[in-house]
């Protein structure tokens, strides 16, 4: 039982350290990485229907009683997202596997998705912020060097924003843990949690606090400080494009609605902050995308508007709101790898992610128009794919909130988020290639990618078919989040040695 | 005790802000690490510097006026972790550097905004790694 609690760390870790030691057996790493990320996909099935059962899963790390020593703790919202991460993580290994012609770094490919796994994993289930500073350190290692990969004038460019900008965020992180360890004398989220819930967080613990939120905000590209990752995303290769695009500012979103949601459980000035630069993130990453004439590039501006509605759910903080939050992230997460996998194959196809140079493909390629379609749809919000139940229910709880404006704003993001994807689906699918005929590429890939479009693309038609079960989950998981005194609770109940 | 550190944490802070916001690559890496160690001097403080006997626990029981232990774990770690991230940085700013030539930051982040290239025909079209 506690080795099912780790195992989110232990199974990318081990796979990472057997990828390391068989680097030269390409097939064989291919083949384990693979493997590895099945696990860690079924370990978080098997979290996932250990925390429906409503228990919060804790266990204390070496055994020191709780709030000294680090605690993992897995609620419905952890349990769920890594989960994801394990499917997102099988996918981009899947995609990834024609790194097999490239040579050498294909071995390093595999690697550095197994570390990014790896601290991915733990950022969902620790419930420690030092911790959870230390898992930021892990992923962001191993997304620099899949970001730099294979290297080159375009993508060491991309990579240097990337990497300073980053550092930057993670050492704000650390500033902040630092300051709320020196107001609170604790850096456990139940302990913070319990000293919040008697109304002893003082002054200084609070701007520590709101310090850490920024941090945060920088990872889950917010407004104003998006400014990376549309700088960035896009010069890497397809599969760790996607795998970022995927998971990386999800870890922001999901720290923001952990701590806003342990600290502040009851709508105050920070939910009121969070509500408009939601607002904001919606409306200006869908404008910044409108402007754009590459598939990824869109695509990137896309991941900040969609952030914002996850932001706009934790901003309301009603029940029904953090729901909608939790789904949007779960829908979300699949959609946008699924986009980023599509766009690639589409621009393998024709020879350029330029939309201009793009064409044809419906005609050529039918069913890759289907696969784009569909998360595409989903994206904007089309019943019945999953979008438009997590467009929904938030548009409702923003009406039943009285916040009219960020009702207003999620709608026209939706409008605006459609106008984008039918702009990618004229140029690139329906109009005749530029070059008429002779545009098109033989070449379609190895058939794992495709296994992996369709396997997402499927997920996401279940997620929008069984929106109920979905949702009831995600209820459930508000519910949790809501209430932080079961989380404590789990947490303290600890023992140790 | 704490005043000094605090106030040499923000002075840190600030020159490595202030090294940051030239457009020299070089300058802002030094910001980075600048910054960097005046986050770490403020994990140290954080943990009150008024103690100073080393944080051992030996069979006559715990020392009076032990140092905090937790925040030089913690500032071990983030050194650590630091250090490392600031090799990489160096590494990718120094390729960065030999590849397109110079040390103004604008000019080598403006490259990632330029239209995507053509994707090569020889090796189908996926973006090489």
């Amino acid at each position: 039982m506690n080795l099912l609690l780790v195992s989110p760390v232990l199974l990318p870790m081990t796979t990472f350290i057997l990828c390391l030691l068989l680097r030269q057996h390409r097939g064989l790493v291919a083949l384990i990485s693979a493997l590895g990320a099945a696990g860690l996909a079924l370990a978080g099935l098997l979290l996932v229907g250990l925390a429906s059962q409503g228990e919060v899963l804790a266990v204390q790390m070496g055994g020191w009683q709780a709030t000294y020593g680090i605690s993992i703790a897995i609620d419905r919202l952890s349990a769920a997202m890594v989960a994801i991460t394990g499917i997102i993580g099988l996918a981009t290994v899947l995609y990834g596997l024609r790194h097999d012609e490239a040579g050498s770094l294909a071995s390093d490919f595999h690697l550095f998705v197994q570390g990014l796994l790896a601290g991915v994993a733990g950022a969902f289930i620790t419930a420690d912020v030092f911790n959870l500073y230390v898992w930021f350190e892990v992923l962001l290692m191993a997304s620099f060097a899949l970001i730099a990969l294979g290297g080159g004038r375009r993508r060491l460019a991309g990579a240097l924003s990337y990497v300073i900008l980053n550092l930057v965020a993670t050492l704000l992180f650390l500033f902040a843990a630092a300051m709320l360890y020196g107001a609170t004398g604790t850096l456990n989220m139940a302990g913070l949690a319990s000293l919040a819930a008697t109304g002893m967080l003082g002054d200084n613990a609070q701007a520590a606090i709101v310090l850490m939120l920024f941090a945060f905000a920088v990872k889950a590209a917010l407004f104003p400080v998006f400014g990376w990752l549309p700088a960035s995303y896009h010069v890497a290769g397809t599969a760790v494009s996607a795998l970022f695009a995927g998971l990386l500012t999800k870890i922001g979103v999901y720290s923001l609605i952990r701590i806003v949601t342990l600290v502040w459980p009851q709508a105050g000035l920070a939910h009121e902050v969070l509500l408009w630069v939601a607002c904001a993130t919606m409306l200006v990453g869908v404008l910044g995308a409108a402007a754009q004439v590459e598939i990824r590039r869109i695509l990137s501006f896309h991941i900040v508007s969609q952030v914002g509605y996850m932001i706009l759910g934790l901003a309301l903080a009603s029940p029904l709101a953090l729901a909608g939050a939790v789904f949007y992230l779960i829908h979300h997460i699949v959609v946008k790898a699924n986009l980023f996998f599509v766009g690639g194959l589409a621009a393998r196809l024709v020879g350029s992610e330029r939309l201009a140079a793009m064409g044809g493909l419906y005609a050529r390629r039918p069913w890759l128009a289907i696969l784009f379609a569909i998360p595409a749809l989903s994206l904007a919000g089309i019943p019945p794919l999953s979008g438009f139940w997590a467009k929904f229910i938030l548009v409702r709880a923003s009406l039943e909130g009285h916040a009219w404006i960020a009702a207003g704003v999620a709608l026209l993001t939706g409008v605006f988020t459609l106008l984008s994807m039918s702009k990618i689906w004229n140029e690139a699918f329906l109009k005749p290639h530029p070059d008429g005929t002779q545009g098109l590429r033989a070449t379609a890939g190895p058939r794992s990618a495709w296994i992996a479009v369709a396997a997402l693309a499927g997920i996401t038609v279940m997620i929008g078919l069984a929106a109920g079960p979905v949702m009831d989950y995600a209820t459930a998981a508000a519910a949790q989040l809501g209430n932080p005194s079961g989380y404590i609770q789990a947490i303290t109940a600890q023992g140790g040695h | 005790m704490e005043i000094i550190a605090a106030i040499t944490t923000g002075m840190l802070a600030a020159i490595g802000i202030w090294l940051m916001l030239s457009g020299n690559l070089v300058r802002i890496l030094m910001g980075v690490v600048v910054l960097g160690n005046a986050v770490n001097l403020g994990v140290v403080a954080s943990g009150r510097l008024g103690s100073s006997q080393a944080a051992f626990t030996t069979m006559e029981g715990v020392a009076s006026g032990m140092a905090n232990p937790l925040p030089q774990a913690l500032v071990l770690t983030a050194i650590v972790i630091g250090f490392a991230l600031l090799v990489f940085a160096l590494a990718v700013a120094l390729r960065a550097h030999a590849e397109h030539d110079s040390l103004i930051a604008d000019d080598i982040t403006r490259e990632a905004l330029l239209p995507a290239p053509d994707l090569p025909a020889a090796d189908a079209g996926e973006i090489r790694t």
